[in-house]
């Protein structure tokens, strides 16, 4: 099958060879997890659980909020330690509302009822089961899997992608998780295909994974999946560029896939589908890749959700050198961090330790307009335009340039020959106008709450006068009678 | 001397009434802008602006006679509205300075004496005679009536912590032009 | 004849464009040229209003003070003159057409103050100007006038954008783009032959 141009892109060295040989192992359950409420994208789980609570692996510990939300469950059996604030796995440092477990060394399952043949129940039965398990888009953007499964079938999504991009540099896992786990990933891909109501499925895999290609290719051979090669290149990986290559259709501006109807989920979120669907078994931990120079033995590693960085590190035989900069995630769109006592979460597909020489100079200089980064933005934006406006202070004419279409990818800031921070520059705006549309709505609310206010006392005023006016009339009308009857008497007695 | 006399005030004298009829004949009732601003401003009728409640500091702006910068309750949004509206440049950055505060009720203090909830104009205080007051962070627009009628200083305006939320990235240190 | 006013014109516009060649309205040059709309609007209400006092004042100059041989009265008499048409021009569109009075609103009054308005009657009466030709001379004037503010209010938002060093950055670089503007208007002066 004939594929399509892509737009922009970059080709960063992959240094996916530290890792991409390194058989999935399984991490040992450390002594304690440290399982953050808000771990996707939507409302934050509601803790169910108390300080003091036994609980069993798989347990929901946290329930869903509200329309998009996602529940979270124990990552192992034990003790619940604490219910409080813990540092989260965020750029800033700051802390979360997170649920410490204390394992009990045993690792025991919850009790599940496990149906005999998937396919035998409704797809929306198999929708529920997904978010009931905490399902969230494990590629990174941690979008509760259930509701896209839903929004799927009321939009009569037709083609299903599976996104094997995997485009990030040093980030190895959905590579051995297809080569190592390829019938189970077919399984779960047939059984979202199956809850979707989507007619047509394709999994996209990056050329520089032959060994996935021809291991899912097997995998999927005489069944509907058709297993297909995508240019290796940056980013690959992203939902709307995987649609492009593949079916040659674009995702509007302010638009979903759905909209075209297509779905896109990761190979890893079908491994957990398969897992939740067959097993029953809910989203208590993911496959990720500690990689990076300074890590003596890179590995990819099954992990409990709420796994602490440094603990892996310490597995991976520490560091092999100091570490300049610690990164959640793959390098381009990773979160740095500032400790490695931070939390593993659903979304959390690499953890890296790197060295100085991999990080490169970061001196910014002036910009010089050689407009590299309009060539490299896959989303066809003007980069360079964009950061000019927000440097002046005007976020505002930077979404004239389509600053709400950014994903953030990092193309920009990673060709930039004057090593300017483009994609800090887009945050900081995305922040800033979301703190000035919060504002905006508050005000609004509180706006109604006043004109409600100042009814209620006009109206409690009102009333007051009105009632004032009966009383009044009523005494005047008890005077007038006793008056007149008063007058009767005196007339009779005449 | 007397021709360039009765000339000039013959000439002051008819375009004065033409303008005089003008001004009746084209008269506008009311000034539309003062209705739109006083939209715009949170309608709170705190009185922190300086101006007798938001209709006469809506008043004001359309007259000129106040900054955009006026509301401290309003925040960057309604700075940024108002400047949009009246067509000015309005310093944003004076009006991110003062950090975002929210009433906050010291239950230690409090004695449950109701008047900060009988004065808030949005509701915002939860309250009962002899009952410990609390706020609601979603309502309050820290106009700071409750602190100027608390008798015991239980509630004060407190600046609002950092939380996940609301972080986002500071704006990079711009480069300096070699 | 017809190709004489358009001469007329082309002069008044380009050639000797009031704000860069005779260096009159400075202050609406500088100070409204921030955003390209609102330079637009104020170049919009300028043309209305020039169009409109050099003709008034040509007629208020033969038919008043020229009889009447009181013409050291000039300025006395166009500033009221002026005065009368903007407040008048103000009044009528914000009753008749309130969208446009949004628009110009905030503007108009400040184009009293604007010396172009007074300057370019007096300049038609220095060079005896007919009617046709100062009416023409007015109007090829403030388009010019409207055309300079639009484009240099377009340099500037670029401008904004660029990181200018601190010794330069507001109001010096603008003089500084006004000057290069200037010079680059000087080279309309070989349109016309000597």
């Amino acid at each position: 099958m004939k594929l399509f141009k892509l737009r922009g892109g970059v080709h960063p060295v992959g240094r996916k060879e530290l890792a991409a040989e390194r058989a999935i192992r399984q991490f040992p359950v450390p002594e304690r997890l440290f399982v953050p409420l808000q771990q996707h994208v939507g409302a934050p789980a509601q803790p169910l659980v108390k300080v003091g609570d036994r609980v069993l692996k798989g347990q929901l510990i946290g329930a869903s909020q509200g329309n998009i939300s996602a529940p979270v469950h124990a990552p192992t059996s034990g003790r619940i330690a604490a219910i409080g604030d813990y540092t989260a796995a965020h750029p800033s440092g700051l802390t979360a509302p997170t649920i410490t477990i204390e394992s009990d060394g045993d690792d025991a399952w919850l009790d599940v009822d496990m149906p005999s043949d998937p396919f035998a129940l409704s797809p929306e039965e198999i929708s529920i089961r997904v978010g009931a398990a905490g399902i969230v888009g494990l590629g990174g953007a941690t979008f509760p899997s259930a509701v896209k499964l839903n929004l799927s079938r009321k939009n009569n999504v037709r083609t299903l992608i599976i996104n094997g991009g995997e485009c990030e540099p040093y980030i190895t896992c959905d590579d051995r998780l297809m080569r190592e786990r390829a019938s189970e990933i077919i399984e779960g891909v047939r059984l979202i295909r199956y809850a979707a109501g989507a007619s047509e499925v394709m999994v996209g895999i990056e050329e520089n994974k032959p060994a996935a290609l021809s291991a899912m290719q097997a995998a999927a051979a005489g069944t509907e999946v058709k297993v297909m090669a995508v240019p290796a290149m940056y980013p690959m990986g992203w939902d709307k560029q995987m649609i492009r290559a593949l079916t040659g259709r674009e995702v509007p501006a302010d638009g979903r896939s759905a909209d075209i109807g297509v779905l896109v989920h990761n190979v890893a979120t079908a491994f957990a589908v398969r897992d939740a669907i067959r097993f029953g078994r809910p989203l208590v931990s993911r496959l990720l890749t500690v990689s990076g120079g300074a890590v003596a033995e890179p590995a990819n590693l099954m992990v409990p959700i709420g796994t602490l960085v440094e603990e892996l590190f310490r597995y991976c035989g520490g560091f092999s050198s100091q570490p300049a900069r610690m990164v959640l995630g793959g390098p381009m769109m990773g979160i740095e961090l500032s400790t490695a006592a931070v939390p593993v979460v659903k979304g959390s597909s690499g953890v890296l330790a790197l060295t100085r020489s991999e990080i490169g100079s970061t001196q910014p200089a002036p910009c010089i307009r050689c407009s590299s980064c309009v060539r490299a933005c896959p989303v066809g934006l003007l980069p360079l335009e964009m950061v000019a406006h927000i440097r002046a202070g005007n976020s505002a004419a930077a979404v004239a340039h389509g600053l709400k279409d950014c994903i953030a990818c990092g193309c920009c800031s990673f060709v930039c020959p004057s090593h300017i921070p483009l994609v800090h520059y887009f945050n900081f705006a995305k922040g800033e106008l979301m703190e000035l549309e919060r504002g905006k709505l508050k005000q609004e609310a509180t706006k109604k709450l006043v004109d409600e206010r100042i009814a209620r006392t006009q109206r409690i005023e009102r009333e007051r006068q009105e009632a004032a006016a009966q009383r009044k009339a009523a005494r005047e009308a008890k005077e007038r009678a006793t008056k007149q009857a008063a007058a009767q008497t005196i007339s009779e007695a005449a | 001397m007397l021709i360039a006399l009765t000339s000039l005030t013959v000439l002051g004298a008819i375009l004065g009434f033409i303008l005089g009829v003008a001004a009746r004949v084209f008269r506008v009732e009311g000034n539309p802008l003062v209705a739109e601003l006083e939209e715009i401003l949170p309608g709170s009728q705190c009185g922190q602006c300086g101006f007798p409640g938001c209709a006469g500091a809506a008043q004001a702006l359309a007259g000129g006679l106040a900054p955009v910068t006026l509301c401290p309750p309003g925040g960057r949004a309604v700075v940024m509205a108002l400047a949009a509206r009246l067509g000015v440049d309005a310093d944003v950055s004076g009006v991110q300075d003062t950090l975002p505060m929210l009433a906050e009720v010291n239950e230690a203090l409090c004695i449950g004496c109701t008047r900060c909830f009988k004065v808030c104009p949005t509701d915002a205080i939860l309250g009962a005679a002899q009952q410990i007051h609390a706020v609601f962070r979603e309502a309050c627009t820290a106009c700071g009536k409750c602190e100027a009628v608390c008798p015991t200083e239980s509630v004060k305006l407190q600046p609002v912590p950092v939380t996940l939320h609301g972080w986002y990235w500071h704006k990079p240190q711009p480069v300096a032009a070699a | 004849m017809m190709s004489e006013y358009l001469l007329i014109m082309l002069s008044t516009a380009l050639v000797n464009n009031v704000v860069l060649v005779k260096f009159l309205g400075l202050c609406p040059f500088m100070g409204i040229s921030k955003k390209m709309d609102t330079a637009l609007s104020m170049g919009l209400a300028t043309t209305f209003v020039i169009t409109f006092t050099t003709a008034g004042s040509w007629l208020l100059e033969h038919w008043l003070l020229m009889p009447l041989g009181i013409q050291y009265l000039r300025i006395l008499t166009y500033i009221l003159v002026i005065a009368a048409v903007v407040q008048f021009t103000e009044m009528v569109i914000r009753k008749v057409s309130p969208p446009l009075y949004q628009v110009l609103g905030i503007y108009l009054p400040l184009i009293t103050t604007n010396c172009a308005v007074l300057g370019l009657p007096l300049l038609n009466v220095q060079e005896k100007s007919n009617f046709t030709v100062s009416l023409i001379g007015g109007f090829g004037s403030s388009v010019g006038f409207t055309l300079v503010l639009v484009l240099f209010a377009g340099m500037r938002e670029r401008i904004a954008l660029a990181s200018v060093s601190q010794t330069f950055a507001g109001a010096p670089i603008a003089f500084i783009t006004a000057g290069m503007l200037a010079l680059a208007f000087m080279g309309f002066a070989g349109l016309v032959p000597h």
